[in-house]
């Protein structure tokens, strides 16, 4: 999959170390959305402990996915484009899930229904920006050129 | 550049969480107001910046001196004062509820800065004053090996200890300085997670009965309703048998507990639960009634449902006891203690209570030792300070009164677990004028309806 770009550099598929922060995160917060669900069907305390660390988890993968994104940006040049629209769903993911995080710091049913909310849409956002970071191209590194 | 915008946000949405709605100070009285349930984002928290005494020492009103008489102890909590005037001192340190969530490590770290460094001494020790001039010249470890000892209580010539996992006794004669071998077992008391881990007692008027207060397992039921089985109560024990019974329910943190002179009345100060807002929910002083329920965890202060505990139970919030007295939220009373007229007039008939002070308020309440004025044998009109100081107007603290007890010869002992000291307040002076401190009227709720 090559396709040739301006300054002559190939385009290539996501860095495999990126590819994995950002595949890590989806069934993360995926499991917390799972286990708000089922906390706020039994009452059952120990579903709300799962969604608080899986969501933590989901956050460390985001975040440093989020930084790859950001730092792609600039090496992306004038053609950013779906690059930009990756990042920025990144961005939305981070920040919802955040605050869930804090949501999810509180007491019991405290969470409730804030974290469920929350955590269904960090997973459509977390889904999305997976879809975009696979499926747009990035700008290969000079390296690569002069082998 | 996005990145640092993301940073501000976040910035901006920690200092959202930090702002209250500009908390009012604590409320006294039978009718505190309870404003609206917040849920902020992150529980505002302004830990204790301990500091040392130097050469400072606690504030007390005219009338009164206030000397150190121990030192470097290994976490004092409660005292006991025994018929010769010798002073127990139980010190340590308890709980082992591992943290669960995320939050849990985060505010273990935090709330650890507010409290003293030192290991639990796990120890009562033992403070004489042979040629009464007020100094305690005498101190040995009376018992050692226990296990995070917290509630004490002399009757029928043995001293009982309330451990974080049982209730034990020790035969005394008058003059020992030391107990002659391992103590008795008189019944375990509930230990799992020990999430509140402080076992607060006191003894019946004829001994017969013990009285201990068992504290929940969880802020607000956060561990699981199986975790809170035989939480949150007082057991009523009996010295003989070791049977109990629980005596009283739905008492969050029952901390300490005391009999009233004349009625036999038992009175509790309890700790209710966080993360409701600054001025939710009341710490509160109240005659304890056999088989009552007091709302935790449906309800407080009556019938004020709390949504965090679920599945509800209607039937239990109907059921729920108002408390007699609040002392204000957060405030973190620890100690309660009956006077009587050798304190002087002014604080003749009443109880003195110790707030340890709070952690999660951005303006800090408590850290101080109060006076609630009874008449006719229950409370009556606004508390008045007693022992202050304890945090600076710099913001520094020096100390945390957790236990205080009157001592018969005319002076109140009270136990500072920051600076790891025992205080002791002497009446100098018994006449009414000498004795004129600061009136906390402002801030209850009789007759005015300044709240928020």
């Amino acid at each position: 999959m090559v396709a040739i770009v301006d300054h002559g550099r190939p385009a290539r598929a996501i860095h495999p170390l990126h590819a994995v922060l950002l595949a890590a995160s989806l069934p993360l917060f995926l499991g917390g959305l799972l286990c708000d669900m089922a906390y706020s069907r039994s009452f059952e305390i120990q579903w709300s402990n799962f969604a608080a660390w899986l969501i933590a988890g989901g956050m460390v993968f985001a975040g440093f996915s989020l930084l790859w994104a950001f730092i792609d940006l600039f090496r992306a040049g004038r053609r950013r484009g779906r690059g930009l629209v990756y990042f920025v769903l990144l961005l939305i993911t981070f920040a919802l899930g955040l605050v869930n995080a804090f949501v999810h710091a509180r007491d019991a049913w405290g969470i409730m229904p804030d974290g469920l909310i929350l955590s269904a849409a960090v997973a459509v956002t977390a889904a999305l920006a997976t879809w975009f970071g696979f499926s747009s191209l990035r700008i290969g590194a000079r390296m690569g050129e002069t082998r | 550049m996005k990145r640092s915008s993301l940073l501000a946000a976040a910035g901006i949405v920690v200092l959202l969480a930090a702002c209250d709605d500009n908390p009012s100070p604590p409320v006294y009285g039978a009718n505190p107001p309870l404003p609206e349930q917040q849920y902020g984002l992150l529980p505002s928290m302004k830990i204790a910046n301990p500091a040392s005494w130097g050469d400072h020492k606690p504030t007390v009103p005219e009338g009164f001196t206030v000397t150190a008489i121990a030192t470097d102890l290994g976490i004092p909590r409660q005292t006991l004062v025994l018929p010769n005037g010798d002073i127990l001192v139980a010190e340590g340190r308890g709980g082992s509820a591992p943290p669960l969530r995320p939050k849990d490590f985060i505010a273990g770290i935090i709330k650890a800065k507010g409290t003293t460094p030192v290991p639990s001494g796990n120890r009562i020790t033992l403070l004489r004053d042979a040629d009464g001039d007020g100094r305690y010249e005498e101190r040995t470890v009376f018992a050692d090996h226990l296990n995070a000892p917290y509630g004490l209580a002399f009757v029928n010539g043995q001293i009982y200890v309330a451990n974080q996992d049982a209730l034990v006794r020790f035969p005394y004669r008058e003059g020992q300085t030391r107990a002659e071998g391992p103590p008795e077992k008189v019944t375990d008391l509930p230990s799992y997670i020990n999430h509140h881990w402080t076992k607060s007692l006191a003894a019946s008027t004829d001994g017969r009965f013990l009285y201990v207060g068992i504290g929940s397992n969880s802020n607000i039921t956060e561990r699981g309703m199986p975790a809170e089985a035989d939480r949150a109560m007082v057991w009523e024990i009996d010295a003989q048998t070791g049977a109990h019974r629980p005596y009283a329910t739905g008492l969050r943190n029952p901390t300490a507990l005391a009999v009233q002179p004349g009625t036999g009345t038992l009175w509790a100060v309890v700790n209710e639960r966080d993360e409701l807002g600054p001025n939710l929910v009341p710490d509160y002083l109240t005659s304890v009634r056999e088989g009552g329920f007091y709302g935790w965890p449906y309800s407080y202060w009556g019938q004020n449902v709390d949504p965090r505990a679920q599945p509800q139970k209607p039937e239990m919030v109907a059921a729920a006891i108002k408390p007699d007295y609040s002392l204000g939220s957060h405030v973190a009373a620890l100690g309660v203690a009956f006077s009587s007229p050798v304190m002087g007039e002014r604080f003749a008939e009443g109880v003195f209570v110790g707030e340890h002070g709070s952690w999660n308020r951005s303006v800090p309440s408590g850290y101080k030792v109060i006076f609630v004025p009874f008449r006719d044998g229950a409370p009556s009109g606004s508390p008045v300070e007693v022992v202050t100081g304890f945090m600076g107007e710099d913001g520094k603290t020096y100390g945390r009164p957790v236990g205080v007890t009157v001592d018969p010869k005319g002076a109140l002992i009270v136990a500072d677990d920051l600076s790891n000291t025992v205080w002791r307040v002497a009446v100098t002076d018994r006449s009414p004028s000498a004795q004129a401190p600061a009136d906390m009227g402002s801030t209850t709720t009789d007759g005015n309806g300044s709240s928020n």
